[in-house]
C-alpha cells in the first residue's frame, strides 16, 4: 500500500524541481544548439538562456515565471495500491499543486474560461489535468509533472491519406514558422507530433510526445525514427532560430507518436515544448522509497501495443523467476 | 561559440529616460533598466480604460515603463510577497488599449514578449516618443528576478488576482531586454522575418496545400499569426 502523505510530499518536491531545474537531456541538447548557432541575435538569446538555468538553480528561483499550466501524468504499476484509492491520490495532487503555487512560487495561471475567476493556486474545474496510464507488473506509481506554457506553438489539423508525408511535412513547417516568428513558440523546442488516433487523442499523443520523451530518445519503429530525424533537420533548416531571429536552431529534438485512426483520415497535431522544458518524475514504491528522475519513461512497449492481448502470464513468470 | 559572431551593444537605461537616451537606442541593442517598473496587462487595461477606474498610483511620477508581465508570486498571510521570477507575456494582444494607455500613463517604454506590429508602433508609439523592449528567450525569468530589489506594491490585487494585478518593482541592472522598436517605429522582428522569408520557398519545396482547406487560410509566407 502506498501512503498518501508520501505521494503528496513527493508531488510537492516534483513541482519545485520542474519549475527550477532544467532537465539534463534538454540542457545538453540546447548546449549543442548554442555551439552550432551562428546568428548574432540567436546566439545571444541561447547564451542568456544557459545563464538563466544556472541562476534558477543557484538561487532556487523558477527558471521562467510563466510556469505554464501545471499538470500531472500518473503511471500505475498493475499491482500498485494507494491508501485511500484514486480519489485520495487526486486530492493529494491538487493539494500539492496549490501548495507549490504558493511556496515556489509558481504563477497562478489557471482561471475560469468565462468569468476569469482565479483561485491563485492553479486549481479549479478540470485543473490540474491528471492523465493515467498503466504498466504490467510493479507495485509502484510514477508521478510526472509537466509545466508547459499554454498559448502558442501548438496546432491541430485533419489531414487525409492523400496528403501523405508531404502534407505532414507542410503542416509541421506551417506550425513551426507561424509560431516561430517573434519566438511565440519559445523555441528551440522539443517538437511533438501526434499522428492518428481520434481527434482528441491526436492532440494528446502529440502533447505527450513533446513533454514526456527526452531529447535523444527515438521511436522504436525505425521508419518513424527516421522521420523524427528528418523533421528535426527540416525544422533547423528554415533559417530561423531563437525568438524568430535569423539562425538555425528551432528544434532540439522531434518526437512522433502514432495511434490507429479512421481509415479515411490522418489527424495530426504539432506541439512545442519550450526553452523551459519543465518536467520531473518520481517513482513511489509501496515500501516508502521515492526515486526522482527526469525521464518520465511514459511510452513503453505496453503503451504502444498493437495486439488484442498482452502476455500478462509471461510477465508474471519473468517476475517470479 | 563561433568566433565570427558580433557581440551586441549593451546599454543601462533609467526607467524615466530622457529623449536623448531613447534616441541613441537602435533595434537589436541590449538594455538593462534601473529604477521602477510596473506590470500591466489586459486586467489593468480593462479596469482602467473600459471600466474607467482611477489609476491606483500616479504613473507619470512613479515610472515610465509598462511591463506586459505576470510574476511568479504569492502573498503571505502577513501581506508580504514572495516574488522570485518575472517573465513577459505576448504583447500583440494588447494593442487595442495602447492609445488610451499612453494618454493615461505617460509611458515611454512598453516591454513584453514578441513585440507588436510596426503599424502599431507608427500609430501609437512614435507620436508618444515611446519604444518597445522585448524580453529575451523566452524567458529569462530567474535572471530578471535577480534584478528586482524590492516589491514596492501590488495594486488591485483583490480585484484582479495575482497574475493580473499591477505589481510595482524596484529594479537594478534589470535585464536583459532587446530593443525591438526604436523611436522611429522600426521593428527588429519584422526585419528578421523579411530576411528569413527569402529562403522559405526552398524549405517548402515538394509540399503542397492540404486537401481540406481552412477558411481564411493563406500560403503567403510574409503573413504573421498576430
Amino acid at each position: 500500500m502506498i501512503a498518501i502523505d508520501i505521494i503528496e510530499s513527493s508531488a510537492l518536491t516534483l513541482m519545485q524541481k520542474a519549475a527550477i531545474e532544467i532537465p539534463d537531456d534538454y540542457l545538453t541538447g540546447l548546449k549543442q544548439a548554442a555551439a552550432a548557432e551562428d546568428g548574432d541575435l540567436s546566439s545571444f538569446v541561447l547564451q542568456a538562456m544557459l545563464e538563466n538555468y544556472e541562476a534558477a538553480k543557484e538561487d532556487r528561483r523558477a527558471m521562467c515565471a510563466d510556469t505554464g499550466v501545471p499538470r500531472w501524468f500518473v503511471k500505475f504499476g498493475n499491482d500498485a495500491r494507494i491508501d485511500g484509492g484514486p480519489v485520495a491520490l487526486e486530492a493529494a495532487l491538487r493539494r500539492a499543486t496549490a501548495k507549490a503555487t504558493h511556496d515556489v512560487p509558481l504563477r497562478p495561471n489557471r482561471v475560469h474560461p468565462l468569468w476569469r475567476t482565479d483561485h491563485n493556486n492553479n486549481v479549479g474545474i478540470n485543473a490540474p489535468e491528471i492523465e493515467y496510464t498503466f504498466e504490467p507488473g510493479g507495485d509502484w506509481i510514477d508521478l510526472t509533472t509537466v509545466h508547459k506554457g499554454g498559448l502558442f506553438g501548438t496546432d491541430y489539423r485533419m489531414l487525409f491519406p492523400g496528403d501523405g508525408i508531404d502534407g505532414i511535412k507542410k503542416f509541421f513547417l506551417d506550425t513551426l514558422i507561424g509560431f516561430g516568428k517573434r519566438g511565440l513558440a519559445c523555441q528551440p523546442a522539443i517538437m511533438g507530433i501526434g499522428l492518428g488516433g481520434s481527434k482528441d487523442i491526436s492532440m494528446t499523443l502529440g502533447k505527450q510526445a513533446a513533454c514526456l520523451r527526452v531529447v535523444g530518445d527515438e521511436n522504436p519503429d525505425p521508419k518513424i525514427a527516421e522521420l523524427e530525424r528528418e523533421f528535426k533537420e527540416l525544422g533547423n533548416s528554415i533559417g530561423m532560430g531563437a525568438m524568430g531571429f535569423v539562425g538555425k536552431s528551432m528544434v532540439v529534438d522531434c518526437h512522433i507518436e502514432v495511434g490507429y485512426c479512421h481509415t479515411g483520415g490522418l489527424p495530426m497535431s504539432v506541439h512545442a515544448f519550450c526553452l523551459s522544458s519543465r518536467r520531473a518524475t518520481a517513482r513511489i514504491f509501496a515500501d516508502g522509497r521515492v526515486e526522482y528522475r527526469t525521464d518520465p519513461n511514459w511510452f513503453t512497449p505496453y503503451m504502444r501495443r498493437e495486439t488484442v492481448e498482452w502476455p500478462m502470464a509471461e510477465d508474471r513468470l519473468e517476475k517470479s523467476a | 561559440m563561433a568566433d565570427g559572431r558580433r557581440s551586441l551593444r549593451k546599454v543601462r537605461l533609467s526607467t524615466k529616460p530622457d529623449e536623448a537616451s531613447l534616441r541613441e537606442l537602435a533595434i537589436g541593442d541590449v538594455v538593462y533598466l534601473d529604477g521602477v517598473v510596473y506590470t500591466g496587462r489586459e486586467g489593468v487595461y480593462k479596469r482602467a480604460i473600459a471600466e474607467g477606474h482611477d489609476l491606483p498610483v500616479d504613473l507619470r511620477d512613479l515610472s515610465w515603463v509598462n511591463f506586459h508581465c505576470s510574476p511568479a508570486a504569492s502573498v503571505n498571510e502577513d501581506g508580504s510577497f514572495n516574488l522570485n521570477a518575472v517573465t513577459g507575456t505576448a504583447s500583440f494582444r494588447f494593442s487595442q488599449w495602447l492609445e488610451r494607455w499612453f494618454a493615461l500613463s505617460g509611458a515611454k517604454i512598453i516591454m513584453g514578449k514578441g513585440g507588436m506590429e510596426s503599424a502599431d508602433y507608427r500609430r501609437y508609439f512614435v507620436p508618444n516618443g515611446a519604444i518597445y523592449l522585448t524580453t529575451v528567450g523566452y524567458g529569462t525569468g530567474a535572471l530578471l528576478g535577480r534584478g528586482i530589489k524590492r516589491v514596492a506594491a501590488a495594486h488591485w490585487l483583490e480585484e484582479l488576482g495575482i497574475a493580473q494585478a499591477m505589481w510595482v518593482l524596484e529594479v537594478e541592472n534589470f535585464g536583459p531586454f532587446i530593443v525591438e522598436s526604436d523611436l522611429d517605429g522600426n521593428s527588429l522582428f519584422e526585419r528578421e522575418n523579411a530576411k528569413i522569408e527569402a529562403g522559405l520557398d526552398t524549405v517548402y519545396e515538394g509540399t503542397r496545400p492540404a486537401i481540406l482547406r481552412r477558411f481564411g487560410e493563406t500560403d503567403d509566407r510574409k503573413d504573421e499569426l498576430i
